[in-house]
């Protein structure tokens, strides 16, 4: 396999560059271009071309084979940040056998394909470059360190002992096999499905803070909405004019409230119209709020009648509060006034009721957990019934094992039996 | 002497089933062995069926194999395991008169055309990488255009009893040592294997008064689809176990025993250790069940099943003699490990036909697997291997969703062994679809078309399914209403749907008799009729689901695999899937499929393989 090289660092001019090399000839090529030091230790290496040039003076670390980030032997070369220095040190690595570019993400495959992460934590990886908040942070992070994988885990042993158990009664049943078996597998099944089942519970928080929550500002034309949003983003995003119909598409506005990534969305007044134009942003207005997790109804006086039905959650909120003296929750969009309660309001509302804690996070996670969990439902009422039907009880609890695999990897029969054979003796 | 098609070697299970099916195809064979008067002897337990292994012995029958027919004339004690349990976890047993078992293999065989040749075979002939026969010591050739080798535990057996070693195949038969040395000189490699065997007890010895006793089914359920009853007495097992004394006096001694004593390195197999393993293992055990089975009807020799040792003679009398029942009893012949060479199975074709030589197959024990029955079926499968090389007769399809069988093939060829293998019921996953009820209709067809089974067989294989079809058209056609359900007896929840037969029978608890009430054209068929339909009602909702796994598989069978898919990556598949599968560089996941050895299980993984490498492209 190739040795492959990229830039880890971003690209541009900055004090210090990175550049990574990974593969099993990764220290055979950086010994031409320096004397490589022990692995683990920083040390400052003059780095030449084959003429002999010093290309620049670097800091170099070297991991051996198992012990870095893909479980190659792997070499950084940290450059000073020149555009130039950069490009030198690059395409000197190219011109050695068997080393290119990386693709994108190949030093993340390289780690999955040895093991060195799960899916589940290449995933998580993803997801914590891509994070924006704390929140985001570290919800990525608690998967990237394998506490998704591990209840994973332990719900696979567990199942497993359950398996192994059905299938000594029925495989056995001639050998000293304890006849109230079904007992433990019953509570087996009844733990792991109700641990399954309070992490799909979470997955709804969860992947709301990986993709973010959406509130919408809606009210009639001209009551301020387009001026609280820009007060909200802290600068222009929407025209404001005193003309009603002013805004006619949807704005959206993404900030990150207390951790939590927000995207306000400023909508057209709801009135009826004969602009075509209107019309069309007022029926995007409507669609867009339905699916909005909190709507702030922003109102004249709280005697206005609200022009789509309030659900919980909701905020009714007055405009205008720089002009008027109004008793209840106000803003105004245009010195400030009272948007600070209203994002605590809405950061509150929003909130996830429960402390961060394992959850399926992705659609994949969520429906492999959900169909096995349908087949855990099915495998207790297999338990309960007599006479236990154990091969129908020990086919649901497979299904489910398989649906698992799809999330976290594969059950073996081999490890099956290895079960079996390590909780009783067998054999007359 | 006549230039046969094919040798067998060896008249053991696999011999003898291998010699049979290559004269229901009319080849030209012969059947080498040792001593003619042991061929089809029992040389471990005298029991033939069981959980996995009463489903292999009802496939073998179906393709008109002898097995089953061999243990059901001789049958002495006829047990349906898991009889509480669902259809497709059922296994039908019996212990077997020895005497009368060999008796009736030699009488089957006695009625085909073959050379039989008493002799030991010291060499495989061959020329230009083609098998051409086998060398005797006497320095006879024998030729053939192929040879299935049937050695057992003879290819360097060894039998140690304490820390004495003997050099012998089985108790008192000469090990076979040449035909190890120039196999691997052809370059197989061997690993080492152990079985063991208990001591053998003189049952007039033993107090019966004071043990319990297993008695035969009431109902006994044969082993071949042909059979109607036993043909002997059945007799009953006692049962007696070992205790804190008997314990003390192994533990004491395990220096002595050849296991413990360092003198053995084979693996043995874990589902069936000895009693040293035993204590060793699961030291808080307070003791330990031994079944009582009489070795046949005349005989006084009762074979202990669950204590097979390799402890010294007298270390085996004085823990026997510490046992309830056992305290005076007589051993006949002194338990003992053996040790044997086994080729990785994983080099061999579907066929079982080996790399070695063009035209050599190998069966039973030599590929690491343990049992009867197991062996039994190899020997049969090697022979169609030998009839399609030599006939180009159709093909029998042997794969994980159709037979036991070929879950047995697929493992080994495609995992190895690295224990004795022996087969169970949690290894098949299509297990509610192989059952041992419906071995025939799985098999007799494909068996008949191919030129294994006989017209007598197929006849009656087919007045069956004719009497089979009738009874499912008419629970088919059937419809009643929860309330007429309700009225028969059946405890239904008043949904307003109406069911047929089938999905009547699939209800929990409800009875062929329960139907037969509400529908009396049901109630007219046969008893074996009704009862084989409900078999096949249980499972329909879950037979189902499989096929639509195995159709969405095939769906997914039309998946590329892009040229440079590195194998390695794949989690689940073993290092011979991936360096088949590397060397074939198939283009699509159905091109895959049809790569020789490719198993189902290593499609899925490599399916999923497939699956995360786009999700990763997408991060």
């Amino acid at each position: 396999m190739d040795a492959i090289f990229a830039q880890a660092t971003a690209s541009g001019r900055a004090g210090v560059s990175i550049i990574r090399l990974s593969g099993h000839q990764a220290f055979d090529i950086a010994s031409k271009l320096c004397n490589i030091p022990t692995c683990g230790r920083l040390a400052l290496r003059s780095i030449k071309d084959p003429n002999g040039d010093l290309i620049d003076r670097a800091l170099v670390l070297c991991f051996d084979h198992g012990a870095s980030f893909t479980g190659e032997r792997v070499v950084e070369f940290h450059v000073h940040g020149g555009l130039a220095t950069v490009s030198k040190l690059l395409a000197e690595l190219s011109k050695s056998d068997g080393c290119r570019l990386a693709l994108p993400g190949e030093f993340t495959r390289r780690a999955l394909e040895n093991g060195n992460l799960d899916l589940n934590q290449v995933e998580a990886l993803s997801d914590l470059i891509e994070a924006e908040t704390e929140l985001q942070r570290k919800q990525a992070m608690q998967v990237l360190d394998g506490h998704f994988s591990e209840a994973g885990r332990i719900w696979k042993e567990k199942l497993l002992r359950a398996v192994a158990l059905l299938e000594a009664s029925i495989d056995f049943s001639d050998d000293e096999i304890p006849a109230d078996l079904h007992i433990e597998v019953r509570s087996i099944v009844e733990a792991t499905a109700s641990s399954i089942m309070a992490v799909l519970e979470r997955s709804v928080m969860a992947s709301k803070i990986r993709q973010g929550f959406t509130v919408a500002i809606i009210g009639a034309p001209n009551v301020g909405k387009s001026t609280l949003l820009n007060s909200i983003a802290g600068r222009d995003v929407a025209i404001t004019s005193d003309i009603a119909g002013t805004t006619r598409d949807v704005i959206e506005v993404r900030i990150d409230l207390n951790g939590l990534p927000v995207t306000f969305m400023d909508t057209a007044g709801l009135r009826e119209t004969d602009d075509y134009i209107e019309k069309l942003g007022i029926s995007m207005s409507y669609k867009r709020s339905e699916a909005a997790d909190v709507r702030v109804f922003l109102v004249d006086s709280e005697e206005d009648e609200l022009l789509i039905s309030k659900e919980p959650g909701d905020i009714v909120v007055q405009s205008k509060a720089d002009t008027r003296d109004v008793s209840g929750l106000a803003v105004s969009g245009k010195t400030g006034k009272g948007v600070s309660n209203l994002l605590k309001l809405v950061s509150k509302k929003l909130s996830p009721e429960t402390m961060l804690d394992v959850a399926a996070i992705r659609e994949r996670q969520v429906d492999g957990l959900k169909a096995a969990n349908d087949c855990l439902s099915k495998t207790k009422v297999f338990l309960t019934q007599d006479p236990l039907p154990y091969e129908l009880a020990s086919q649901e609890l497979y299904f489910a094992c398989t649906q698992l695999d799809f999330v976290f990897g594969k059950i073996d029969i081999e490890s099956i039996l290895d079960e079996i054979f390590s909780s009783f003796c067998l054999g007359k | 002497m006549k230039h046969f098609d094919v040798v067998v070697v060896g008249g053991g299970h696999a011999g003898c089933e291998a010699i049979h099916a290559a004269c229901r195809y009319g080849l030209r064979a012969a059947l080498v062995t040792l001593d003619k008067s042991k061929t089809g002897s029992m040389s471990c337990n005298p029991a033939i069926g069981g959980l996995g292994k009463g489903h292999l012995v009802r496939e073998i029958d179906a393709l008109d194999g002898i097995m089953g027919r061999a243990a059901d004339v001789s049958g002495i004690q006829f047990r349906l395991l898991n009889r509480s349990k669902g259809p497709a976890v059922q296994g039908p047993r019996t212990q077997s008169d020895r005497e009368l078992y060999l008796q009736a293999v030699q009488k089957i065989l006695a009625k085909e055309n073959f050379t039989e040749i008493e002799g030991e075979v010291t060499g495989l002939l061959s020329r230009d990488g083609c098998i051409d026969g086998v060398m005797l010591s006497d320095g006879t050739s024998v030729h053939s255009y192929t040879v299935i080798l049937t050695a057992g535990t003879f290819m360097r057996g060894v039998i140690h009893i304490g820390d004495k070693r003997v050099s012998a195949g089985r108790m008192g038969e000469a090990a076979a040592d040449h035909l190890s040395n120039q196999m691997e000189q052809l370059g197989a490699t061997f690993g080492r294997l152990k079985t063991g065997t208990p001591p053998r007890l003189n049952g007039n010895t033993i107090n019966w008064e004071v043990l319990e006793s297993q008695p035969a089914d009431d109902d006994p359920v044969m082993l071949s689809f042909l059979s109607q009853s036993p043909s002997v007495k059945q007799v009953s097992c006692g049962i007696t176990h070992t205790n804190q004394n008997t314990h003390e006096i192994i533990q004491e001694n395990l220096g002595k025993s050849a296991m413990y004593g360092g003198h053995i390195a084979g693996v043995g197999p874990r589902y069936c250790p000895s009693i040293e393993d035993k204590i060793i293992r699961f030291p808080d055990k307070q003791s330990h069940q031994i079944f009582l089975e009489p070795e046949g009807l005349t005989t006084n020799s009762i074979y202990p099943n669950g204590i097979s040792t390799s402890l010294p003679e007298t270390l085996q009398y004085q823990y026997v003699r510490s046992i309830v029942g056992l305290q005076n009893v007589e051993i006949l012949q002194p338990g003992y490990a053996i040790e044997y060479d086994f080729m990785n199975p994983m080099g061999l074709t579907r066929d079982l036909e080996t790399n070695l030589l063009d035209g050599l197959f190998l069966a039973g024990q030599i590929n690491g697997t343990t049992g009867y029955e197991e062996a039994a079926a190899q020997g049969l499968v090697a022979a169609i291997g030998v009839a399609k090389k030599i006939k180009g007769v159709p093909n029998i399809k042997f794969d994980r969703s159709s037979s036991y069988i070929g879950v047995m093939i697929d493992d080994l060829t495609s995992r190895g062994a690295s224990e004795p293998y022996r087969m169970f019921t949690s290894r098949a996953e299509f297990r509610l679809k192989l059952r041992a009820d419906n071995a025939d209709q799985r098999l007799t067809e494909q068996g008949w078309l191919s030129g294994c089974v006989s017209a007598v067989r197929y006849r009656a294989y087919s007045k069956k399914m004719e009497r089979l079809v009738a009874c499912k058209l008419v629970l088919s056609s059937m419809s009643v209403s929860p309330n007429e359900a309700r009225s028969a007896g059946i405890d239904l929840g008043l949904d307003g749907r109406r069911r047929n037969g089938h999905e009547l029978l699939a209800i929990p608890g409800v009875s062929v008799e329960h139907v037969a009430d509400l529908e009396p054209s049901f109630s007219k068929s046969s008893k074996a009729t009704k009862k084989q339909a409900a078999c096949e009602a249980v499972y329909i909702t879950y037979i189902e689901r499989q096929r639509r796994d195995v159709e969405a598989l095939a769906k997914d069978l039309g998946v590329e695999i892009p040229k440079n898919f590195n194998y390695s990556i794949v989690s689940g598949l073993s290092s011979e899937m991936i360096s088949k599968l590397s060397a074939a560089r198939p283009h699509s996941l159905g091109a895959a499929k049809n790569i020789e050895g490719v198993t189902p299980a290593a499609l899925t993984a490599v399916l999923l393989g497939l699956k995360s490498l786009e999700l990763k492209k997408a991060i």
